[in-house]
């Protein structure tokens, strides 16, 4: 665990991913203003940030602050709903066309390829579309739905995993003693698929953040549910980047965070592959190049070797 | 080639269920949205356009699901995808065949820079592990998580507006040319997509780059790199050794990508106001266009398929292994 820790990218990660949960917790209760109240009805221009609007105002004068942080929760909360279902049809597709082979897997492996293919976008553009843009919509439906289209790819990495390990001597004499199918699955393949399920759950929140984040700005989900999403669409509505005098604070908020939350947890991502393969570290192993040339490193790693320090250089870190 | 040929039967399958999902999402959703377009409608629109739309969604008409879905083929066979209810009476097929050739120029060459650029600027990664392109690769983690939208934004901002390099929005100047293979139009037409694509390469390219860096490092610890190095090959060709099969799952993972490429190239052409099938999409929702909104998505998912299988012929011919096994 300290090991994880020590790795630059997971830190990073880390650091990103709390406080957004900060955000997704506690932002619509220190939201100065109501998102959609118009704090005034005399200005018909969209304010820069002053002390009583930290990020400015936009167009009907609503509190741009105000706003990315009611709708962080939306967007942050559909995204790991998102996130979580399909991880779960991921894991339950996954290890049981790997385990059980056969027409099982035919089977699931085809659905899981024709998902993968179809694009997904379009396909809840649909969906949405005939759902109504009328009534407020329920953050968690939204995440359920939008994790109809991304459990593909998590299932094919888990089957193949699963694939390699089924014939492994634990699984095989777990099978002897007569342990159930599904418990075998749950319990004995299940614990060793850990990194592989942690990076698919990380792939899946970061694609429901960009698909909510699409889907509210084509203005699919109702234009008046706060999430970053609709920030940016009405800033675009407004042609805020098109303005002679850059309204820059309406829209860069809202796309920044999207960019920084995703960052987080492809970053957490990245720290967990350069932990299970190494290799893919940048240069010196993750150690400073400082420490790298005292340990008497080559500055650049050469072909066919992987840097490894000794035990002291690495004691010190 | 029976590696193709399965490849084929798959994207058949792919396509019919595809088709089908599209023609029961209507018909499965709670309180039938069709029936409340097709009220608001009435006051508006002219009989034609709501027996057009009846006949399609199979609304107060008499025959049953089964005889609505053999009908329904029977019109996409024809190639008929319905009428647009925004602008009535344009036909579907006629609209998005308009639009077509904007997203798919925009799209096929921004991505193929993309691919080809992210893929060598990989290699290099690779080769020079540690160098300042791995610093380069946290903001490239950025551009990839960020919305192509948000880029898009940011590029209008920036280069349009701030400094005025480029036109903001558009596919070519309207007021003052007409389309025509003559240079005033091709010069206007390259302006106006520059930008667009400049914002779909940044936005996509990342991808290309981490996984071309991560299989390429991967590779160079196989032997027959060693034994190249060993020999005393120049480094280029040691390179080109590793990129080759390095370049294998960047191939295979093409199809994974075009998809979402796709749907990104959608959201930037309405940043843009480009006239190709994402702005028409932006206008279908806008104005609940349901069957301009359908036919696009079909329409994507079959240049999606399409694309897929143009990759899956590259990767037979890049890697003989695929073709050996019939």
């Amino acid at each position: 665990m300290t090991r994880l820790l020590r790795s630059p990218k997971i830190l990073v990660g880390l650091a990103l991913s709390v406080a957004f949960g900060i955000v997704a917790i506690a932002g619509p209760l220190l939201a100065p203003y109501n998102p959609s109240t118009s704090v005034s009805t005399t200005l018909g221009t969209p304010m820069p940030p002053s002390a009583a609007h930290w990020l400015g105002t936009t167009q009907v004068q609503q509190d741009v602050l105000s706003q990315l942080l009611v709708g962080g929760r939306s967007t942050i909360l559909v995204s790991l709903i998102a996130g979580l279902a399909a991880t779960a049809l991921a894991v339950v597709f996954g290890v049981t066309a790997g385990y059980f082979g056969g027409w099982a897997d035919d089977l699931l492996s085809m659905l899981a390829n024709i998902f993968l293919v179809l694009p997904a976008l379009p396909l809840l553009i649909v969906i949405f579309g005939f759902l109504g843009r009328g009534a407020d919509p329920n953050d968690v439906v939204i995440g359920v739905i939008i994790s109809v289209s991304g459990w593909a790819y998590g299932a094919r990495q888990l089957r193949a995993q699963t694939l390699s390990m089924r014939r492994r001597d634990f699984v095989d004499s777990a099978r002897i003693i007569g342990e159930k199918s599904w418990r075998i699955m749950g319990f004995e393949i299940l614990p060793n698929l850990v990194p592989v399920v942690a990076t698919s759950f990380l792939f899946t929140v970061i694609y429901g953040v960009g698909t909510y984040t699409a889907l509210s700005f084509l203005g699919v989900i109702s234009t008046s549910h706060w999430s970053w999403g609709t920030m940016l669409y009405w800033a675009q509505s407004a042609q805020a980047a098109q303005q002679v005098h850059l309204e820059w604070w309406w829209f860069l908020p809202p796309g920044l965070a999207v960019g920084l939350f995703g960052t987080g947890l492809a970053l957490l991502n990245f720290g967990i592959d350069e932990f299970v393969n190494p290799r893919l570290r940048s240069g010196t192993g993750g150690v400073s190049g400082r420490r790298a040339r005292r340990a008497g490193l080559p500055r650049r790693p050469q072909l066919g070797l992987t840097p490894v320090l000794p035990a002291s250089a690495r004691r010190a870190s | 080639m029976r590696m193709i040929a399965r490849r084929i039967a798959f994207y058949i399958v792919t396509a019919i269920v595809a088709i089908t999902v599209n023609f029961f999402i209507p018909r499965l959703m709670p309180g039938n949205p069709v029936l409340a377009v097709l009220g608001r409608v009435q006051a508006q629109e002219s009989k034609q356009a709501i027996a057009a739309l009846e006949l399609q969604y199979g609304v107060l008409t008499k025959t049953g699901l089964w005889g609505q879905y053999v009908q329904y083929w029977a019109h996409l066979l024809h190639g008929n995808l319905g009428t647009s209810l925004n602008f009535y009476p344009a036909s579907v097929g006629g609209l998005i065949r308009a639009a077509l050739p904007w997203t798919i120029g925009l799209v096929g060459v921004a991505t193929v820079i993309s691919f080809l650029l992210g893929t060598l600027l990989g290699v290099a990664a690779a080769w020079r592990r540690g160098s300042w392109l791995d610093g380069l690769l946290p903001a490239m983690t950025f551009f990839q998580a960020a919305p192509y939208f948000f880029v898009a934004i940011l590029a209008v901002a920036l280069f349009a507006t701030k400094l005025g390099w480029f036109p903001p929005n558009s596919g070519y100047d309207t007021t003052t040319l007409n389309p025509g293979l003559d240079w005033p139009f091709l010069s206007n037409l390259l302006d106006h997509a520059v930008l667009p694509a400049v914002t779909i390469v940044l936005a996509s390219i990342a991808g290309w780059i981490i996984g071309m860096r991560n299989m390429m490092i991967t590779t160079m610890d196989e032997d027959y790199v060693l034994l190249a190095q060993a020999k005393g090959l120049p480094s280029r060709r040691v390179i080109g050794y590793a990129a080759r099969n390095a370049l294998l799952p960047s191939v295979a993972g093409f199809s994974l990508a075009i998809g979402f490429i796709v749907s990104g190239a959608l959201l930037t052409e309405i940043v843009f106001s480009y006239p190709g099938v994402g702005y028409l999409l932006f206008t279908a929702i806008g104005s609940d266009d349901y069957p301009l909104l359908q036919g696009i998505f079909l329409i994507i998912t079959l240049a999606v398929l399409l694309a897929n299988l143009a990759a899956d012929f590259v990767y037979a011919f890049l890697d003989p292994r695929t073709r050996q096994e019939a």
